[in-house]
């Protein structure tokens, strides 16, 4: 992949201006080329590398779900078909969320994808995952049925086993209702943004044996693999 | 169609669970990573479409 040249301060920027420093600053780590290019080198051409994106459209749809159930309570999720129907949309497409980070975390660990400076990319996938667990931990003791209880005082029994069990008491529906709907999914939000943002500053790893261009690495000597 | 799923799949029971040493997991649990496992091979070995003659940029048509 060529990078591009570093934007240098424009003649006519204010001279110790903050904002024109991070403009410039912003430009030279994602210019738009960059940011939402529309190529990509030919080892992409595999169905393993989709499963990234798959599970961005099921959080899509897991957070659409999620905010109609919240405007609409408990009683309509339990007691009307359209509320019945939109509980169950949620949960398939956690469901979904969940099976397609997976395999896209099988494929990027086989593939050693924090090679290429992408460490933190690797890094900021695995703590979305685990938030993620969290948030659909808090989404399970929340549904407010004997379900729920059952695994909320199961989890508070595992909590205090392991001693956290003082930072989060998770018989609080109040406490675990808000964890899920708001400071979770903002964590996850946020991370995943860095995520995309790291992706696309470093590019697409390459599978091992291939350049950033796309050439087999044999030996020392490269041969076009595109 | 609702009623196929049932006679296979009967809801409204217990679940079943398979242990292994230490290792307790439901069935359901040990299908859908099954599953995964499946998609995650295919996903591997199945070859990716080309890309279409009209997707192509210009210069790399012949």
């Amino acid at each position: 992949m060529t990078v591009p040249p570093p934007v240098r301060p424009a003649a006519d920027d204010v001279p110790g201006s903050w904002t024109a420093a991070l403009r410039r600053r912003a430009i030279d780590e994602l210019p738009p080329e960059r940011l939402l290019p529309d190529r990509q080198p030919a080892y992409v051409s595999s169905w393993v590398y989709l499963f990234g994106v798959l599970t961005l459209a099921a959080l899509v749809v897991v957070i659409a779900s999620g905010s109609i159930l919240a405007l609409k309570g408990p009683e309509w999720w339990h007691h009307s078909s359209l509320g019945h129907f939109m509980n169950s949309v949620h949960l398939w497409s956690v469901e979904l969320f969940f099976f397609f980070m997976v395999i896209h975390l099988w494929g990027q660990f086989f593939m050693a994808s924090w090679r290429g400076n992408r460490g933190l990319t690797w890094v900021t996938g695995a703590v979305a995952f685990l938030a993620s667990i969290g948030t659909a931990f808090t989404g399970y003791v929340i549904q407010s049925n004997f379900d729920s209880q059952w695994i909320a005082t199961q989890a508070k029994d595992g909590m205090n086993a392991v001693g956290i069990g003082a930072f989060w008491n998770v018989l609080d529906f109040g406490q675990m209702l808000l964890w899920h709907v708001l400071l979770l999914p903002i964590a996850i939000g946020i991370i995943v943004a860095l995520h995309l943002l790291m992706v696309r500053r470093h590019g697409v790893v390459a599978p091992i044996g291939v350049d950033a261009d796309g050439n087999l690495i044999d030996s020392g000597t490269t041969t076009d693999a595109s | 169609m609702a009623g196929l799923v049932a006679s296979v799949v009967n809801l409204d029971r217990p679940g079943h669970y398979l242990h292994w040493w230490v290792i307790q997991l439901s069935l359901a649990n040990f299908v859908v990573i099954v599953l995964m496992l499946v998609v995650f091979a295919l996903a591997l070995v199945v070859p990716f479409p080309k890309l279409h003659e009209r997707d192509r940029p210009k210069k790399e048509r012949p």
